[in-house]
């Protein structure tokens, strides 16, 4: 009987497309309120002191500053964190990084605020520094004195400055590589990427007349920020209201607490409404980057290709504070093995505390760094066995009942597909005939490679594959019917841009067969709305979506009950028709609308109409009977997308430069509810990888952060992204995804680097273990140089 | 305020009188004074666009222009282009096109379209790559822009 979809599967603009085309749409720079003071934040200008003290007379004598909160204002035992509660909202007795929030000013301009910042004076006692994780392992000195004892929610095994370790096993990985024909051991290293969302992170808090507060912050998640500014402030979360505006991109970097807690402060203490946005500088050096990886990968393989053993070791830059690093950590070495079969694989690293900003989340949540690692290692492979590299994946990677790393089932896998159309789509095949007799052979076959390289540049096709979750935690929906038969969808999920108010109202329109039209999508609001852990973990259309399903299905059982009164028969006997009515089965013309049950229910029988479900992911990560794990910190993580990109580079002979020619990704997104929106998270996300790939390098001179401007930190422009960018939908129909969906913001950027790395090689025949490919890397390697 | 300037301008084809300090940038006028708050602050130094507007036909970046020096100018922003056609041509087709995701760097990718157009009425690829180059976008691969771009130019053709 299946009917065609009317809403999923369609391509439909984003529903707040108009007002942002008209500059309408606001985000948290474009809120103002009458009366309201501005904030600064005054950094640290140390990596590592104590602070011995403050002096704020002069800054408190200045004309039009209303209030000043440092350290001293916030308990010993406030502090937050996802993981390890090891942060408090300002410098306390200690600063750990250069940049770090040491007090606040709020003051009736903008001007006069960071003005009063600069006239507090700090008296401070320097500390030695720790800049790299093996500085710190190695050091006596403590970033965190007492790191043992802080709150934490999972066996972290923090000791000194190793804020937390993770392992897991699978077999036995010496008997492995004893069996292995071959053993390949490599290390890779990735550098610091800032997120650069071009919405700098900032919050304006009000405290209402009965003293709570109310807070707009750019934010991925407003239980989040609700969550971490009570603990930071020690207030109950009954006091604390948060919102949203619309969000500028995130990627990451908004979904644990930025300012949100000092400007809540300073908003309490001048009992007014504060604002504060940071500058571009400030929202580079004090929010989050993308953790640098050192990784060894050791894989042994059978001389026929088959993979059997693989160890994966990585060591982590935490920064200065835990953040959502251990959770970084744990789901990096969850993917390290890589969605292949092999029947012993031990995943295994430390997370270590440095005098740096803290890193955390950032879109593929230390898969990218660990994929980089792995999938260039089995090109390597490939070429030492004399295989093809996709072949020689194909040949191992997880299929029908093959389970992820800790034994967790797959409720869908479309990956040996997105392998299939990727190679296929970019001519793959013609480009290795191609490169086996001549490097430059014409081809004149259309729509893939290989294409000619120009005089005085190399080109060449590079492939690489990953798996990745989408999921985690709670969600819930809240689907009521108004007066008139239309509804209202409330998740309290945050639209980050990537599309999920207009995916997710797809998805309730087309479980109640009205149209889009008739959905009126509710900002998050921690008043109002269920909870939502976050939009983050590529889980929002998986996890929203399927809460949507579950109010949906409870609305329609409830419009079933008034419609069997009213025409007089069973419920087994109705369903849901299109256009917003309930019909006895087989008599399209025996119907009764919306509009006239919703009436009834309002004003006569039954009461109004209001559907609900929430639920948590509940699938084990591991299988304790298949694998032994040590700090894992995601006990029940998610559905596992999967994601195949091929890359045409040409690298330039003189100056080493490397430009990605065209690209193409598939992605198994279970079904894409919004094709359209869907190729734009492909894309973004090639366009991500390319720039994490080529160019984008946070810099330190010494413990301070080099290049924090976009005049010093370059992020992909159209000069860098290709036009031909390929985006591919795989739909494998996952079991346990609304209409059977799953997530695509963080698959589609994971395998990009790595493809990258591969095109370089097989262009120049350099291999590079170090991220970015810059040119001056690429040219010192080919001109054999390290 | 003694090194205020009084200033008249155009804003949206509306006189706008405005005593401003020598150094206040018209993006600081424009959303702090004005509200107009189309115009993004990104960078505050003339790398992302996000900010860019139209001044006497001209497309400039408003963190880097200073109020004082637009004496007699006439100043047109996101929120005053709707009856300008070609604003109007882009605007339909960055939405039919996805050409926007957070929204945030849009209303400075629309200006500098429009001013792209003007030089330009039938952009190619690469064109309309190499014209718009100075306006970062995080979300999008950028091909979607560039396709609204030429969807948008080819509706405008007489």
């Amino acid at each position: 009987m299946s009917a065609p979809f009317e809403s999923v599967g369609r391509r439909v603009p984003r529903i707040e497309s108009r007002e942002k085309v008209e500059g309408r749409a606001q985000y948290i720079a474009d809120l103002y309120r009458t009366g309201m003071l501005h904030g600064a934040i005054l950094q640290s200008p140390f990596a590592h002191a104590r602070i011995r003290g403050y002096d704020l007379t002069g800054a408190l004598a200045m004309p039009g500053v209303h209030a000043i909160v440092t350290g001293d204002d916030f308990a010993q035992s406030n502090r937050m964190g996802a993981f390890i509660k090891d942060e408090h909202a300002l410098a306390k007795d200690k600063v750990r990084y250069v940049g770090e929030p040491v007090a606040a000013v709020a003051a009736d301009t903008e001007a006069i605020a960071r003005a009063a910042a600069q006239a507090i004076r700090v008296a401070y006692e320097e500390l030695p520094v720790l800049l790299t994780p093996e500085q710190a392992l190695a050091s006596g000195v403590h970033i965190h004195e007492g790191v043992e004892g802080y709150f934490k929610v999972l066996d972290a095994g923090s000791r000194g400055n190793l804020c937390s370790r993770t392992e897991f096993a699978e077999g036995d990985i010496e008997r492995g590589f004893g069996e292995s024909d071959l053993v390949f051991e490599h290390h890779y290293e990735t550098q610091a990427q800032a997120h650069v969302a071009l919405e700098p992170c900032g919050a304006l808090v009000e405290v209402d007349p009965q003293g709570r507060l109310t807070i707009w912050s750019a934010n991925q998640s407003v239980f989040r920020v609700q969550a971490c500014v009570a603990e930071a402030l020690g207030l109950p979360m009954t006091r604390i209201r948060c919102l949203t505006p619309r969000i500028g991109g995130a990627f990451g970097n908004k979904m644990e607490p930025h300012v949100q807690p000092i400007v809540a402060a300073l908003a309490l203490k001048a009992r007014r409404t504060v604002k504060l946005v940071l500058t571009r500088e400030e929202d580079f050096e004090m929010v989050r980057a993308r953790h640098p990886f050192k990784v060894r990968v050791k894989t042994g393989v059978n001389r026929d290709g088959t993979f059997v053993a693989r160890e994966v070791e990585v060591l982590l830059d935490c920064g200065a504070f835990a953040d959502d690093s251990p959770g970084v950590l744990g789901y990096s070495l969850l993917c390290a093995r890589g969605p292949y079969r092999f029947a012993h694989a031990r995943c295994h690293g430390r997370l270590v505390y440095t005098n740096k900003l803290r890193f955390g989340a950032f879109r593929g949540f230390g898969n990218p760094q660990v994929s980089f690692a792995g999938e260039s290692q089995i090109d390597d492979i490939a070429e030492q066995l004399g295989m093809d590299p996709i072949e020689l994946r194909l040949k191992n990677i997880l299929r029908g009942d093959d389970r992820a790393l800790g034994g967790q089932m797959l409720s869908s896998n479309g990956l040996k597909e997105c392998v299939e159309r990727v190679r296929d789509a970019s001519g793959w095949a013609r480009s290795t005939q191609a490169s086996r007799s001549s490097r430059s052979t014409e081809d004149s076959g259309g729509g893939g490679a290989p294409l000619p390289s120009a005089p005085g540049k190399k080109r060449a096709l590079g492939f690489a594959l990953c798996g990745h979750i989408s999921g985690l935690l709670a969600s819930g929906a809240i689907v009521r019917m108004l007066e008139d038969g239309t509804v209202v969808l409330n998740v309290g999920a945050n639209d980050i841009g990537q599309g999920s108010d207009t995916v997710l109202s797809q998805i309730c329109a087309e479980a109640l067969k009205i149209p889009l039209e008739n959905v009126v999508f509710v900002s998050p609001d921690t008043d109002g709305s269920p909870f939502n852990w976050g939009t983050t973990a590529s889980r929002v259309t998986f996890m929203t979506g399927r809460a949507v399903i579950g109010a949906a299905a409870e609305v329609e059982k409830q419009l079933k009950q008034q419609a069997s009164e009213m025409l007089e028969c069973a419920v087994e006997d109705l369903e849901l028709v299109s256009g917003g009515a309930v019909a006895v089965k087989g008599v399209a013309d025996k119907k009764i609308g919306f509009f006239e049950i919703a009436k009834r229910s309002h004003w006569f029988a039954g009461g109004p109409i209001i559907g609900s479900h929430t639920w948590v992911y509940d699938r084990p990560t591991v299988d304790p009977k298949r694998a032994a794990v040590i700090g894992l910190p995601f006990p029940r993580i998610g559905a596992y997308s999967f994601s195949a990109s091929v890359v045409d580079v040409e690298v330039d002979e003189v100056t080493g430069a490397a430009q990605v020619k065209r690209a193409w990704s598939a992605c198994d997104v279970g079904r894409a509810i919004n094709p359209l929106l869907v190729e734009g998270q492909i894309e973004g996300g090639l366009a991500q990888g390319i720039g994490y790939a080529l160019v984008e390098e946070m810099v330190w001179d010494g413990a301070r952060l080099a290049n924090p401007t976009l005049m010093d930190y370059k992020i992909p422009t159209t000069g860098e992204v290709p036009y031909e960018l390929h985006s591919i939908i795989v739909e494998s129909q996952d079991a346990d995804g609304p209409f059977g969906a799953k997530g695509v913001g963080e698959v589609c950027l994971v395998p990009v680097p790595a493809a990258i790395g591969n095109a370089v090689r097989r262009a120049t025949g350099v291999r590079l273990f170090k991220l970015p490919l810059t040119a001056e890397r690429i040219l010192r390697a080919t001109l054999g140089k390290t | 305020m003694s090194d205020s300037l009084h200033v008249e301008i155009k804003v949206n084809d509306s006189p706008v009188a405005l005593d401003v300090p020598l150094t206040e940038t018209l993006l600081t006028s424009l959303r702090d004074r004005l509200q107009l708050t189309g115009a993004k602050r990104g960078c505050n130094q003339g790398v992302c666009g996000a900010c860019t507007v139209m001044v006497d036909g001209v497309a400039v970046r408003a963190c880097l222009s200073l109020t004082a020096n637009c004496e007699g100018q006439s100043v047109l922003t996101i929120e005053g282009a709707g009856n300008d056609r070609a604003i109007a041509a882009l605007q339909d087709a960055f939405i039919e096109a996805a050409a926007l995701q957070c929204g945030f760097c849009t209303p400075g990718q629309l200006i500098a379209a429009r001013a792209l157009l003007e030089h330009n009425a039938s952009p190619s690829v690469e064109d309309v790559s190499k014209g718009m180059s100075g306006n970062l976008c995080r979300c999008t691969g950028y091909n979607k822009i560039i396709d609204a771009v030429r969807m948008a130019a080819r509706r405008l053709q007489p």
